[in-house]
């Protein structure tokens, strides 16, 4: 009954959030008047005048497209050399030797695309100065790129016969210090009154009950363990990522860790409905969202609560930290693998076969139940695009979307958005289950250890950056396969929707009439909702059956490996 | 040639000829143009390789054959599904070619007549036509009138005028003069007439893709390349399962059953469709008499949302009839008939005619001779805005009737010092506000009273408007009454707007207005000066009575010459697309039962438990019989499913004129449910079939 309470305040929570905070970010962006703006106006000014940029000059997509790569590639080699050269360099109190070039590689990759995938354990292999100028700068700039990219394509759907997208660097900047930076500084605060760990002094040796020694690990934690929620990076700043008590000392904490997470990209929803000039629009996506997100749960807690005939016990506490129990575990990991955040509360290893696969199968889908801040919605987008065109032929009309045409060429860049992922997901999990490189990592054998590759690829390609564990990820195959695998996963989503951000801001928009395929109701809820699943289904219904579901069969049959 | 209305989707002729073609067409330049397809073909080759090798090594598997021969046939059926498509065409092309025969033309050189053939006729030369001849090319009448036979190519019996100068000017190569004698000026080069255009579209010789068209292929190639991915990757996982369930890796996935899976997943019944869909599209508008002269045409008719209508002759009958006659004070019906009979008799037009009928109708006054009196009948001219007659009665009296606006007669009374009466003026004003036309007739220096003039709307135009406002179509009325009239008829006739007082470039404003506000415009015309809109609309449908240069300008022709016929263009445009829509969603929807009729086949031998079975089948819910019948079964419904849409494809998807929500709701409930269910019936039964026949 409490796990019920909890779960229901979380989704309560979320829905009364997302309309206020979306409203703000719609004034934020939009240029209108808001409260925030006498508080840090004078820094935005100020970084303007710095960096000589002209935030009232619009770019077209071509040009905002470069802002972002350009931006992300200077990220990626800044954040490349530092782990590279931390010997070198300051703020490494416990003296941790450079990070070997495929690591470096992978965690740049990992961070400049808001994966946060890590294949290191942060407390033993990260220096204070790495841990803060790259990857918690990288938690706010990464998450404020997707937050750029969405408001971009955002502007191509609503505007109308123009070249203009917007400017991306104000954009970012605006993302940064009006929404991720206020937002961050108030949750820090409440996370270190609640006992979070925010220092920079030395790890702590301590004496074990048992006379041994035990090191304890410090840092700055809290601010890193805000950003990388509020962002949905989702990199911890210890292993245990927010399992750990300095991360997240208290239930209150992880509840809102949970909402943090989902908090940004549900309220770019009711955004993206301000610059409709419509609600029913940002409500009918959000519903979509919610729904996937509702039975995505149910399946997985159903899962979790179920008899397990191996082990003989229902609500399996394995791999789950006994100060939030299982239906918070639970919540924790749909909520974290619907967000792209890949923060994680439990180990996902330890999941029953089907609520990991529920896990699984949210990173296949792309990310957009929610998913990543800014991501999720241009990837959703993306799935209505293919909806609006499937269906919308059935009402004899050349489908639209927002009264502009879908023609061949947004076909294209949709079906290349879908297809990216898909394919790095599909072909590096092939090939890493076929050779030796690829399989010697796995600690577990059977079907097992197939969803633990086919795992860490979704996560990659989802930007999530959970880990299924059970996977020795640190290793040359896998620290090029999972960044590259990232690197796709983000950049071939991002081009394709900006080209056609810039080319649905070209046409012309057709005013609604009651032939128009309406795309704010139930009807479209439902369609959406069944070509998500049927297209994500189908892609991956093969793997899935040889790895979580008969993984599933097999634990009923009591059958283990 | 006879009507275009054969009932039949295809003869025994059309489906030899397209068994014959589906072979033709196994040509692999042809077959890359259909991706999905193409993917198919090439899979049925490998496994050819695959059996024939096996017979080569000595071992025959029964299995693989009958796959094999499968595959070919859904890419035989797919080519089947085209051929029959293009075959309804070619049928038609064949017997509008007749008609095209090999003319000799009497070509004027010099004032000189010169006999030359017809296709050596180039723009610009003048030919003549006596009552008998072909007529050698397309062109323009400069001089004489003619009647001509269009039957050719409208299959309409009744011979139409065709005369020098004005909107009827316009004449067909192959079409016959029967009477009188033309001389014509050629405006097509040869080889581009319009009978050659039609055949050559017809055939779909000139056939291109349309713009929908092509970006549902991209949709569909995207699928395919996905689902190349989970077959590409599948042996893979399978590999991995099987070392880890401790089988021998020769268990591998082979290639046969890996190639049925992929051919049953990428969307074959709407990739072997879909051109014959194309096709069968244009094919239906020519069986409503309209050439459209690119599939683009068709697929903007389902777009449009605002059609430009003309009043007269769309919305209501032709003319304006007489329909009563309001007298002043003073005077009696039937004097104010009389006058008014005598003042339209000299008048020829429709509204006049009608006239002289309803007073005869009324008051059985008959038209008179007026040869033996001392008349003169006074023309109408724009400068007047009336008409009428000069008479001397028996006393030598003068009468001056006239009939016209009332403004005319107004003018006419007072310079004769007379006045007009209060009374008519208002009936004048409120006929006006009804819609109906006043014409006041006026004897000297009196008002005789009103004949009430009205535009009689079509029956059931009512209806139809509002089915066209359901599928979020607004119409607009054009009319060159004022805007008081057109207000009145526009709110009978039940159109969403009208445009009134209109001049032929009120309409090209009009159209720009509303493509700049987003929207589609279809439009109807005839005029040389209804050619800059024709052109400007997206759906210009240009009546085959019309000028050359409007059938040059629109990018319809309708044969009939029937306004009203823009509406079932519309309506044919929407059925194309919906017909795309829904075999696409049937064809997707349809991979999740064969996903439950494979899966569990190939995952026999995988964590075989005690019992002896992998619990993967569970998955087997349609409890197919073998491993091999239910790959088997899943490739043969693929194939016929082909065949069994073929005739929804020819006809498209039934066409309701509901709204877009409604049509969407059903189509979702019949294709996309539909589409989820029957597979799964039709795999059961042809495994049900196949063991039963004993086939595996």
């Amino acid at each position: 009954m409490n796990e019920a309470i909890q779960i229901v305040l979380f989704m309560v929570a979320l829905a009364a959030l997302s309309p206020l905070l979306g409203r703000y970010m719609a004034k934020v962006f939009i240029g209108e008047k808001h409260f925030m703006k006498p508080v840090f106006g004078w820094l935005e000014t100020s970084i303007y005048k710095v960096s000589g940029v002209k935030s009232e000059e619009e770019m077209n997509w071509k040009t905002y497209l470069y802002g972002v790569l350009l931006f992300n590639l200077f990220g990626m080699v800044v954040l490349f050399l530092l782990q590279m050269f931390q010997a070198y360099l300051p703020l490494n109190t416990e003296k941790l030797p450079n990070v070997s070039w495929h690591l470096s590689f992978n965690t740049a990759a990992s961070f400049i695309t808001n994966t946060n995938w890590q294949s290191y354990s942060g407390e033993n292999t990260l220096s204070y100065l790495v841990q803060m100028m790259g990857l918690t700068v990288q938690n706010f700039v990464s998450a404020a790129t997707g937050i750029a990219v969405v408001l971009a394509l955002i502007r191509g759907l609503t505007r109308k016969t123009t070249d203009a997208l917007g400017n991306f660097w104000a954009d970012m900047t605006r993302s940064v210090i009006y929404v991720l930076l206020p937002l961050s500084i108030i949750l820090t605060m409440v996370f270190v009154s609640q006992g979070a760990v925010q220092t920079f002094s030395h790890y702590v040796k301590a004496t074990t009950l048992q006379g041994t020694e035990q090191v304890i690990p410090l840092g700055p934690a809290a601010s890193q363990s805000v950003i990388k929620q509020l962002g949905t990076n989702g990199g911890g700043f210890f292993n245990a990522n927010a399992a750990h008590p300095f991360e997240s000392p208290t239930p209150f904490t992880n509840f809102l860790e949970m909402l943090a997470l989902l908090i940004i990209s549900s309220s770019l929803v009711f955004t993206y409905g301000h610059y409709m000039k419509s609600k029913r629009q940002a409500r009918a996506i959000f519903i979509t969202m919610f729904i996937l997100f509702a039975v995505g749960l149910a399946i997985s807690l159903w899962s979790e609560y179920s008899h397990n005939n191996v082990l003989n016990i229902s609500g399996n506490m394995e791999g789950k930290e006994t100060r939030f129990g299982v239906a918070n575990s639970v919540l924790f990991s749909v909520v974290t693998t619907d967000a792209s955040c890949g923060a994680v509360n439990c180990m996902h290893d330890s999941l029953s076969p089907l609520s990991g696969m529920v896990s699984m199968f949210n990173m296949m889908l792309g990310e957009i139940i929610f998913g990543g801040v800014g991501s999720g919605l241009y990837g959703i987008i993306i799935f209505i695009i293919l909806t609006v065109f499937i269906a919308g032929l059935m009402v004899g009309r050349t489908p639209e979307y927002l009264g502009k045409k879908i023609e061949a060429f947004e076909m294209k860049m949709a079906i290349l958005a879908i297809l990216a992922p898909s394919i790095v997901i599909k072909l590096f999990s092939a090939i890493a289950c076929s050779i030796p490189a690829g399989v010697s990592s796995l600690n577990n054998a059977g079907p097992h250890g197939l969803s633990e590759i086919l795992y860490a690829f979704s996560s990659a390609a989802g930007n999530n950056g959970s880990a299924f564990g059970g996977l020795n990820a640190n290793t040359v195959f896998y620290n090029l396969m999972i960044g590259f695998d990232m690197l796709i996963g983000r950049f071939g989503i991002i081009v394709p929707v900006m080209a056609i951000a810039g080319s649905m801001a070209k046409k012309k928009v057709t005013p609604v009439s009651s032939g128009t395929f309406r795309t704010d109701n139930w009807l479209f809820v439902m369609l959406l909702i069944s070509v998500i699943l049927i297209v994500g289904g189908l892609t991956f219904f093969p793997p899935l059956a040889l790895g979580p579901i008969v993984e599933h069969f097999l634990m009923n049959l009591g059958v283990t490996f | 040639m006879e009507k275009r209305n054969t009932s039949h989707l295809f003869t025994r002729g059309i489906a030899l000829q397209a068994l014959k073609d589906s072979f033709i067409k196994l040509n692999p330049a042809v077959l890359v143009k259909n991706p999905v397809i193409f993917i198919v073909s090439i899979g049925a080759l490998m496994t050819t390789v695959v059996v024939f090798t096996d017979i080569l090594n000595g071992h025959f598997s029964n299995f693989n054959f009958q796959i094999t021969l499968w595959l070919w046939f859904t890419v035989l059926f797919a080519n089947f599904a085209e051929a029959v498509a293009e075959g309804r065409g070619k049928a038609q092309a064949a017997s509008l070619r007749k008609s095209r025969t090999q003319t000799k033309a009497r070509k004027l050189v010099h004032s000189k007549e010169e006999m030359v053939l017809a296709n050596d006729l180039r723009k610009g030369d003048v030919v003549i036509c006596d009552a008998g001849d072909i007529i050698p090319a397309d062109g323009d009448v400069i001089e004489g009138i003619a009647s001509v036979d269009e039957s050719a190519i409208t299959g309409e019996s009744a011979p139409v005028i065709r005369e020098s100068g004005g909107d009827r000017c316009a004449v067909t190569g192959g079409t016959k003069v029967i009477s009188d004698r033309i001389t014509i000026k050629v405006t097509s080069e040869p080889g581009f007439t319009f009978l050659d255009r039609i055949i050559a579209l017809i055939e779909g010789a000139k056939r291109q893709k349309t713009p929908n068209e092509i970006a549902l292929i991209i949709l569909l190639s995207g699928l395919t390349i996905i689902f190349l991915l989970v077959v590409v990757a599948l042996p893979a996982y399978f590999g991995y399962s099987l070392k880890a369930s401790g089988v021998s890796p020769n268990h591998n996935l082979t290639l046969p059953v890996l190639i049925s899976l992929l051919v049953c997943l990428i969307p074959t019944t709407i990739g072997g469709l879909l051109s014959a869909i194309g096709i069968s599209g244009m094919d239906r508008l020519l069986r409503k008499n309209v050439i459209a002269t690119s599939g683009k045409a068709i697929e903007a008719a389902g777009d449009t949302d605002v059609l430009l209508l003309d009043k007269t002759g769309t919305i209501t009958l032709g003319n304006r009839m007489a329909t009563e006659f309001i007298p002043a004070e003073g005077f009696t019906k039937e004097q104010l008939a009389d006058a008014a009979q005598l003042a339209s008799l000299a008048d020829e037009t429709p509204e006049g005619r009608s006239v002289v009928v309803l007073a005869k109708e009324q008051f059985n006054i008959r038209a008179r001779e007026m040869q033996s009196l001392d008349t003169e009948f006074i023309p109408f001219t724009a400068q007047t805005s009336m008409s009428g007659i000069d008479l001397k009665n028996p006393d030598g009296q003068l009468r001056r009737i006239r009939k016209g606006s009332s403004n005319a007669i107004r003018k006419f009374i007072e310079n004769n010092n007379g006045f007009f009466p209060e009374n008519v003026e208002e009936t004048v004003s409120e006929l006006s506000r009804q819609g109906a036309t006043p014409l006041v007739v006026g004897e000297n220096n009196q008002v005789l009273g009103v004949i009430h003039l009205k535009d009689i709307v079509k029956g059931g135009i009512k209806q139809r408007f509002a089915q066209l406002r359901m599928m979020g179509i607004r119409t607009i009325m054009i009319t060159g009454d004022n805007p008081q009239t057109a207000a009145a008829i526009a709110a009978e006739a039940g159109v969403d707007d009208f445009l009134a007082e209109a001049k032929p470039e009120d309409k090209l404003h009009r159209i720009r207005e509303e493509q700049a506000n987003g929207h589609l415009v279809g439009m109807i015309g005839d005029g040389t000066n209804d050619a800059p809109a024709l052109a400007q609309a997206d759906v210009g449908l240009a009546m085959n009575t019309g000028t050359q240069a409007a059938r040059e300008a629109g990018n319809m022709v309708d044969l009939d010459s029937n306004p009203t016929k823009l509406i079932e263009v519309v309506e044919t445009g929407k059925q194309l697309l919906m017909t795309r829509g829904a075999l696409t969603t049937f064809s997707i929807a349809n991979d999740v039962a064969k996903y439950f009729a494979i899966i569990p086949a190939i995952a026999t031998l995988l964590y075989v438990t005690s019992s002896g079975v992998s619990p993967l089948s569970v998955l087997n819910i349609m409890k197919l019989t073998s491993p091999e019948s239910a790959i088997l079964s899943a490739v043969i419904f693929n194939a016929l499913i082909i065949v069994a849409l073929i005739p929804l494809a020819l006809r498209g998807v039934k066409y309701r004129p509901i709204s877009a929500n409604r049509v969407l709701a059903l189509n979702i409930v019949i294709y996309g449910l539909g589409g989820i269910i029957v597979p799964f019936i039709g795999i059961k039964l042809i495994d049900m079939l196949l063991v039963s026949i004993h086939m595996i």
